[in-house]
């Protein structure tokens, strides 16, 4: 039987937009649409890596990536298909704004459908709304172990190696399959570019898509799974205060910081 | 009641007084008692001196809870959340507790609000804020459902204070998980204090130009009694590991002080030091994006500064 390994993807507004041009549309309680590109999260970028390693090395045989967002969502996944992803799943949905644990629920339902998978890599969080939660979350609904901020993974015969990111060090775990890991970003993950003819032949492949409602999920109860209200989002007044320290002398310089810094009490000097 | 989690503390440090700080606040408005859960090795020292913070009990819950990743010490707090009938279970947002918050939320049949940085009572229940868009925005979020599992951002809460009270403190034997997952073992980053609980932190972008400039930086660091930072781009570089790493794909950090040095202020940056209360750039380009959330700007090469930096600490009397 072929090793199965689904990794969870989201789309999301550029990271590197600057916060002068970032905005809020206080009836949506998000940017506007258009305000800058939607990329690949940068934590989904670093499963996906994870997710093509591990089939590279003969760990897991086939990958699927899914996705639970709006319809416009598919550059992500064509993006997943370029790098050999063996398969992309959209689960359409009409509009964002859904909480982690809705997302979670579409999630689970895609999983459920799906060929069983050995394996669910999800980013560490979102690199916009930042909650941190869907992976665990999904875990916890296919009543499977998880482990958080892993970063490698290799089979130890039935179980899985993992190293993850604990407090303070660097921790190895076994893992009996069927799990779910959160991946968090590392040097060693940082995603290959397709090839030209990956490329092309990416905008080719199918993507399989599903409605929630395919998926036994009427509208009544998405909206019921939700677990966090909304209730407003703002861009915070940020005052630019910024003191320039100048002077010709570095060794000036550096003295008047130290002194500016004591005189805010923001730095003591230890003794 | 409202559980303030704290761990592997013989005495309760500065992350635990701040989460029990804002425990008993919380539970003053909502009109709740509030208890500390005090998990790992020897951690009966600090449900001792619980409650002379505010809290009103204190369980010791006694077991090995690494040993099967976060699955034994879920089970411990759910059952504690459950027996105590926890309205609120609060943690401080560090690595461990991201695996854990949503899990524990998931298996009470409550909410997870991760990296809080204020909370408020509204109409009888907690409004969270929390940052988004790494910090470009904060949102204000209320749970569907209680219980709510809430991760505390480090160094924005304020303490608690001692009150002279007393706490019952009883004890607790956590159950092993089922096996799934077991922990082999643990390695110490090489080097470096943690950047979470530093007060200072000097960090080091492109402008730093190679290895040479995080020798220099450890040295600062060792001066100023502060941890050596980095952006994604010296990471990526390969001048510094990558657990060093602070931004968003890399630590949230809250510092006194953080100097951004040859740092010049990508969004992705900026998303790990919003707690920080002053930041220190020193870049060449003075319309660096670091500069306008700078609180102090030098205009220079940054291995300049490093250097008279370090001169100036090695002579002050």
């Amino acid at each position: 039987m072929s090793v199965h390994a689904v990794v969870l993807l989201k789309e999301i507004l550029d990271w590197e937009l600057p916060p002068s041009r970032f905005r809020i549309d206080p009836e949506t309680k998000r940017p506007p649409d258009g305000l800058g590109p939607m990329l690949l999260g940068p934590f989904e970028q670093n499963a996906l890596e994870l997710a093509l390693r591990l089939k590279d090395a003969g760990v897991v045989d086939r990958v699927t990536a899914l996705l639970a967002g709006p319809a416009d969502s598919v550059d992500a996944l064509r993006k997943a298909l370029s790098v050999r992803c063996d398969e992309a799943v959209h689960v359409a949905v009409d509009a964002g704004g859904l909480d982690p644990s809705q997302t979670a629920e579409l999630l689970v339902a895609a999983l459920r459908r799906l060929e069983p998978a050995e394996l669910v890599l999800a980013g560490r969080q979102a690199g916009d709304w930042d909650h941190g939660q869907v992976g665990y979350l999904v875990a916890e609904r296919l009543g499977w172990p998880a482990v958080g901020l892993v970063w490698r993974v290799e089979r130890d015969d039935g179980r899985l190696l993992v190293w993850r990111s604990g407090v303070g060090a660097v921790e190895q775990l076994a893992v009996r399959p069927p799990a779910v890991f959160t991946v968090t970003s590392h040097p060693s993950l940082q995603l290959r570019l397709g090839s030209v003819i990956d490329r092309m032949a990416a905008n080719k492949k199918p993507i399989t898509r599903w409605t929630p409602e395919e998926l036994g999920l009427s509208p009544e109860q998405l909206a019921g799974a939700r677990r966090l209200e909304l209730a407003s989002v703002w861009v915070p007044a940020v005052e630019s205060r910024c003191e320039l320290i100048e002077g010709e002398d570095p060794a000036e310089v550096a003295a008047a910081v130290l002194g500016r810094l004591e005189e805010l009490k923001l730095l003591t000097r230890p003794t | 009641m409202i559980v303030a989690v704290t761990w592997d503390e013989p005495r309760l440090g500065p992350a635990s007084r701040e989460v029990l700080g804002a425990a008993v606040r919380l539970g003053a408005a909502l009109g709740e008692e509030v208890a500390l859960a005090s998990l790992g090795a020897d951690g009966s020292g600090a449900a001792e001196e619980a409650g002379g913070y505010g809290a009103a009990q204190a369980f010791v819950v006694e077991g090995d809870h690494a040993a099967s990743g976060s699955e034994g010490a879920i089970a411990a707090l759910a059952e504690l959340a459950r027996d105590v009938a926890a309205r609120v279970v609060l943690l401080p947002a560090d690595d461990r507790s991201a695996e854990l918050a949503p899990r524990l939320a998931e298996r009470l049949g409550g909410s997870a609000v991760t990296h809080a940085v204020a909370v408020d009572v509204s109409d009888g229940r907690p409004v969270w804020t929390r940052p988004v868009y790494g910090g470009k925005a904060l949102a204000s979020v209320a749970a569907a459902s209680e219980p709510v599992v809430a991760t505390l951002r480090r160094g924005v809460f304020e303490a608690a204070q001692a009150t002279g009270g007393t706490a019952a403190v009883s004890t607790r034997t956590a159950q092993n998980g089922d096996g799934a997952v077991e922990l082999l073992g643990s390695e110490a980053p090489a080097a470096g204090a943690s950047l979470e609980d530093a007060s200072v932190i000097v960090a080091g972008g492109n402008g730093i130009g190679g290895s040479d400039g995080f020798t220099a930086l450890e040295e600062l660091a060792g001066l100023l009694g502060g941890a050596v930072g980095a952006s994604l781009a010296a990471v990526d570089a390969g001048w510094a590991a990558p657990d060093r790493q602070v931004g968003l794909t890399g630590k949230t950090v809250s510092p006194d002080v953080y100097f951004a040095l040859g740092i010049s202020g990508a969004s992705q940056h900026l998303a790990g030091i919003g707690g920080a209360k002053a930041v220190v750039a020193v870049n060449t380009d003075p319309d660096a994006p670091i500069f306008s959330i700078a609180r102090i700007g030098v205009v220079m090469d940054c291995r300049t500064f490093v250097a008279s930096l370090i001169d100036r600490l090695q002579s002050a009397p």
